[in-house]
């Protein structure tokens, strides 16, 4: 299909240029580019809310939701419908820019991280020289509108669990950007079209044994980040009510949960992307045979495959392990997976340049 | 596309999405008065005081951890990136790098920076 979407691009551009001058000609197409990362992000937030609901569920041997539509599928349209029909309350005590600007920067923060990856053979918003390092910037971003949610909300729930996801946040980006470094060192290149290129003959799992320590790393790490499962202290709803979102009611607590969850799913590509192949088929070198009915498979398929089985992982781990305390959070970052990421970095240099 | 316009058109839209889904809320939401309110939900506990005020030094500790190892991590990307060309006397010079990090880490350790107090 990557194909194809190729040339219906072409097509409309071909059509567009041939009507119309060409300043107007590519500002049509930034808006349709726009649109279409807009609606995309929206339509995986939509799909993963359902998704979660359903897994949940069958963790806790519940049936979930089953009333709107087959499966209840259509559940989430109806909550969206709902949460745009509830009231914006209306605060008396807090800052009122920082609180407004607050969803807006955890927004722009994942779509820009959104606009960095690749979604299949060709698809992609743009080839960054620095890829990997622009996706590991940008992400943090978004934890500058979570400070400022809380902080701004002027109410102490909304304090504590800014100040805990900060803390939370900031510690295991280390660890992600230093699991990542060692695919850097292995790859020899931070372009993620440079990194996909490599992966072609055998994804990078499979190219080093200290990459498996890299992505378990990063895996917990990218969990973390998204401030859920057994790492939910900034929202834990039993001891702060719900964080740093306690203050926001209506859609402007839609744009944290629709940034959540588009945030699961972009660390589950960038994970893909990084260390499970991207969009690359599964390829042993040398088994022909076997190599062409893997790439008879889209490469569409491949990507949002790997990506939904690293998002059910997260899932699963979010919906069968018991909460973390703070001390142990830090514990974990700072004494056991900072040093084995330093470590890892060293490892895979030295693996690099004598055994390959 | 080729370009880094992108980053200008994601941000538009982030702003489009955020600024459509307010108005549409504002539109379809009803409103009414309370003088409750407009307070602080804190478990419906009146609220003491402002939350604007100093707060635990332990995450201000952390901060000052992640921006020696963040800056730390800058500074390994290029070399990462070039790691190949250089070979083993690259790895030398960025082990030594690396130790001093490390040593960083062990003194923050024991004089118990890591504990949560």
């Amino acid at each position: 299909m990557s194909l194809e979407l190729i040339d219906g691009i072409n097509k409309i551009h071909t059509l567009l240029t041939d009507n119309i001058e060409a300043t107007w000609v590519s500002l049509i197409e930034y808006v349709l580019v726009g649109l279409g990362f807009l609606t995309l992000y929206a339509l995986i937030a939509l799909f993963l809310i359902i998704f979660e609901r359903k897994i949940c569920a069958y963790f806790q041997c519940r049936l979930g939701p089953n009333r709107v539509g087959p499966w209840g599928i259509f559940q989430v349209i109806a909550d969206m419908v709902k949460i745009l029909t509830k009231e914006i309350i209306p605060l008396k005590h807090n800052d009122k820019l920082l609180y407004y600007a607050a969803p807006f920067i955890v927004i722009m923060g994942s779509l820009l991280t959104f606009g960095g990856l690749q979604f299949a053979e060709g698809v992609y918003g743009v080839d960054f020289n620095v890829g990997v390092f622009y996706l590991l910037a940008v992400s943090s971003i978004s934890i500058i509108g979570v400070m400022l949610a809380g902080w701004s909300s002027n109410n102490k729930y909304s304090l504590i669990g800014a100040m805990r996801s900060g803390a939370q946040v900031i510690s295991f980006e280390l660890s992600a950007c230093l699991s990542m470094m060692a695919i850097v060192i292995l790859g020899g290149s931070m372009n993620l079209s440079a990194l996909m290129a490599a992966q072609e003959d055998a994804w990078f799992i499979f190219q080093s044994p200290f990459t498996w320590v890299a992505l378990v790393i990063y895996l917990i790490a990218a969990h973390a980040e998204t401030n859920r499962g057994p790492f939910d202290l900034p929202e834990a709803e039993s001891e702060l009510t719900a964080g740093y979102h306690v203050e926001y009611s209506g859609i402007t607590f839609g744009f944290f949960y629709v940034a959540e969850y588009c945030n699961l799913f972009i660390n589950a590509a960038i994970g893909t992307l990084v260390f499970l192949g991207g969009w690359q088929a599964l390829h042993i070198p040398g088994c022909e045979g076997f190599n062409a009915v893997m790439d008879a498979i889209p490469s569409y398929i491949w990507m949002f495959g790997k990506t939904l089985v690293l998002i059910f992982l997260s899932l699963w781990v979010r919906w069968t392990f018991p909460r973390l305390r703070i001390d142990q959070l830090l514990h974990l970052e700072w004494k056991i997976m900072l040093p084995f990421s330093l470590a890892n970095i060293l490892l895979m240099a030295i693996w690099v340049i004598y055994f390959k | 596309m080729s370009s880094y316009e992108i980053f200008v058109i994601v941000f538009i839209m982030a702003l489009v999405m955020v600024l459509g889904g307010s108005v549409i809320g504002l539109l379809l939401s009803p409103k009414s008065e309370n003088a409750q309110k407009g307070e602080q939900y804190e478990s419906g506990i009146p609220t003491r005081g402002t939350s604007w005020m100093q707060f635990k030094v332990g995450y201000y500790l952390i901060a000052i951890l992640f921006l020696m190892f963040d800056v730390e991590a800058v500074l390994l990307f290029p070399w990462a990136v070039i790691m190949k060309g250089l070979g083993a006397e690259g790895l030398y010079a960025v082990s030594f790098f690396l130790v001093v990090l490390i040593l960083g880490l062990a003194y923050a350790w024991r004089k118990g920076a890591l504990e949560w107090k």
